[in-house]
Order: C-alpha cells, then structure tokens, then sequence
C-alpha cells in the first residue's frame, strides 16, 4: 500500500473512532465542555433517594441539575443545584423533591417566585419540601400518632 | 497417587511461569516504546492491520447485537408495559458489556489469530533472528507497534460497536417495533451515566492490550515448524477469549 493511502485509511478510522468515542462521552456521559450556569443551594430535611446528576424542573422543562449533596451541621441536606444562565429564581422561590415514572426517579421541581429580590449565585433557596416518605406516613398512622 | 500430584503441581507451577514470562514480554515491549529508533510509519501499518482492517467485521456485529437485544428487550418489557425503556437497556448493556466483550472477541479472531500467525512465521523462518543479526531489535520492530496499535484500535473500534449497536437498536425498536423515538433517545440519555462510559473505556483498553500481548507471546514463542505455528494460533484465539471474560469479570467488580 502506498504510504499516502495507509495514512488516509489510517486517519479516516482513528476520525471515526473518535467521533463515535465522543458521541458517547459527550451526550450519554454528559461531559460539560461549556460549564456555563451558576450555582445555588437549597436546604432539605430530607434528600432521600436523591441523586447528583438529578434534574432540576421549572414547569416541567429541565433547567439544570443536582451537583452535590452533603450534610449540613444542622443535620440538614444541602443540595447544590447548577442552574443555566439567564434563568431568574426570586427568594420566594420554592424547591419540591418529587418523584417521576413508576422506578421513582426523584428530581427537584422549582417554581420561581415572583418577589423583587433574586437569589444571586452561591445564594440559598429558603422555602424547601422534602420528598413524600410513604412508609413513614403509613407508620405514623397504624402507630396512631394522627 | 503421587505421581498425580506431582502432575498437578507442575501444571501450576508452568501456568505462573507463563504468566510471569508474559508480563516481562509486556514491559520489554512497552519499555522499548520509550527508546528510539522511533518508527511512527510502524505504528501506521499496525493500526491499519489490526484496527481497520477489524471495522467492517465490528460494525456487522455492533448492528447485529443491538438489533437483537432491541427485539428480545421489547418483547420482555411489553409484558411489564414500559417499552421506553427499551434505549436505556440496548445503550446500558451495549456500553458496558457486550460492546468491549464482543469487540475482543471479534478483533483477537481477526486480528489475534493473524498477528501470532505472522510472528510464528517469522520465529521458525529465522526472520527474527535475521532481525537480530541486523542490530534490529525484533521486540522493538515487530512487537512494540503491534501492542501500541491494539491499545489505540480497540477502544476505537469499541467506541465505533456502540455507536452502531445503538444505531441497530433503534432501527427494530423504533422503525420496526415502533417504540417512540424521543423515549429511545432519552430513555439512553437519562440512564447512563459517565461512570459507564469510563467503564467500557477502561475495559477495551485492558482488552486490546491483553489480546494483542498474547498474540504476540505466543507467536515469538513458536517452536518446531508448521504445526507449532498451527498450535500457537490456536492457543491464541482460545486463551485471549478465556482472557477477556475473566478480565470482565474483574474489572466490573472493581466498577461496581
């Protein structure tokens, strides 16, 4: 084989291999090549069965994702929300852990507010709900604590 | 009895000095990667053998295993009616199993099988020894680039299963079966995570690396003529798949 024809071959199959390698890391492994979108953080009593890489609902449309979770001093959750820029949350914002489809994906759904002031970058959603635990309801009402 | 035992024993004993003997086989010849000569046009014509030469036969059977796990997962959610999970499943099982096993497999019967075939020749025709003579090193000429190129081509050609394994998926699940389209897509979105992606990486790179040593081991190890070719070549093929399946094994519980 001539040496310009090996080189061709050689470069179209290491390009494909390549895009297809890329394909699969960039969309299903969600590597973030634009790490654009601030952060913000909100407070739960209980973030059970929530998970980084969740996604963070307004109206049903996803506008960002859950990057962290970690334990506060006060034995709270403290989830970090990366939102996409341009997005406005008011501090009356409310943050609900939801759960979607019969596998019960949990996700946070948002609604924004309306109040003058924003939540700035870094800042902290105060109004939170925590997720529906239904063993727990069911356990408060046969042990008759209703 | 004893007699027996002593058979077992040098059974054992001769499998760790093979294994022994492989992994110094290994670091010679990635070592030597680091010393010049370099001959890059090498590396070239080894890729092309051994990772072009491989992309028709992997796409067939990329196409081939996600159009068969779309039709056997479609028919197994149906009866729990959640046909949409149809993408997560092909794209899941693809990405992290069948994609790297199948794509060993296929590159050492294709590429394994000839690369010990050719250095075996080389080994009983004196080719090597000829090498020697000429102050070339046979591991650096010969081995060297053939290892380098399965450890670059068999990720490749993983990557590329996947991607058509995907693509074949879809063709039953969405065209002939009519699962939605959207849920094909996002269903494999939303379920596969990176740790999956890295995982299936990490394992082709294990894998080329470990088809092509053997392949090579057992061809500079050629002994008596036509038949030892024969015999290594077989060995090839038969060790390097058993190689791939434990390795997978291992290697997912360390992911797990």
């Amino acid at each position: 084989m001539k040496r310009a024809n090996l080189e061709l071959t050689v470069g179209f199959f290491v390009l494909l291999g390549l895009l297809c390698l890329a394909y699969l890391a960039i969309n299903l492994g969600k590597i973030e090549i634009y790490g654009e979108g601030y952060q913000i953080y909100a407070n739960f009593d209980n973030a059970s069965g929530l998970k980084t890489g969740a996604t963070v609902e307004v109206a049903g449309v996803e506008v960002g994702r859950i990057v962290s979770i970690q334990i506060t001093p006060l034995n709270q959750a403290r989830v970090g929300l990366k939102m996409q820029t341009g997005l406005k949350i008011h501090d009356d914002a409310i943050a609900s852990i939801r759960t979607k489809g019969i596998i019960g994906d949990k996700f946070i759904k948002l609604s924004t507010g309306g109040s003058e002031k924003l939540i700035p970058p870094g800042g902290t959603i105060i109004n939170t709900e925590s997720g529906i635990d239904l063993e727990e309801l069911l356990g408060t009402y046969i042990h008759g604590k209703v | 009895m004893a007699n027996l035992v002593r058979q077992l024993g040098q059974r054992s004993l001769n499998i760790v000095i093979e294994a022994g003997a492989m992994i110094i086989f290994l670091l010679e010849g990635l070592g030597l990667a680091l010393v010049p000569p370099f001959r890059p046009r090498r590396l070239l014509q080894e890729i092309y053998q051994i990772g072009v030469k491989s992309t028709l036969i992997v796409m067939l059977t990329g196409a081939f295993t996600g159009m068969v796990m779309a039709l056997q997962g479609y028919y197994t959610l149906k009866q729990y009616g959640s046909e949409g999970a149809l993408g997560s499943a092909v794209a899941l099982s693809l990405i992290r199993e069948m994609g790297p096993v199948l794509t060993g497999i296929m590159v050492s019967a294709r590429a394994g099988s000839a690369v010990t075939a050719e250095i075996g020749i080389m080994r009983i025709t004196e080719q090597l020894d000829a090498l020697d003579t000429m102050a070339v090193n046979p591991i650096q000429y010969v081995v060297m680039p053939k290892l380098l190129a399965g450890v670059i081509a068999v990720p490749l050609l993983t990557a590329i299963f996947d991607v058509v394994g995907i693509l074949g998926g879809y063709l039953v699940g969405v065209i002939l079966l009519g699962v939605s389209s959207g849920s094909y897509f996002s269903g494999m979105v939303r379920s596969v995570v990176p740790l999956d992606v890295y995982g299936g990486i990490v394992k082709s790179l294990v894998f080329g690396l470990t088809i092509i040593l053997v392949a090579c081991y057992k061809g500079y190890n050629t002994q008596h003529g036509a038949a030892g070719v024969s015999k290594a070549t077989n060995q090839t093929v038969v060790l390097s798949a058993v190689l791939i399946l434990v390795w997978d094994y291992v290697l997912t519980s360390f992911f797990m």
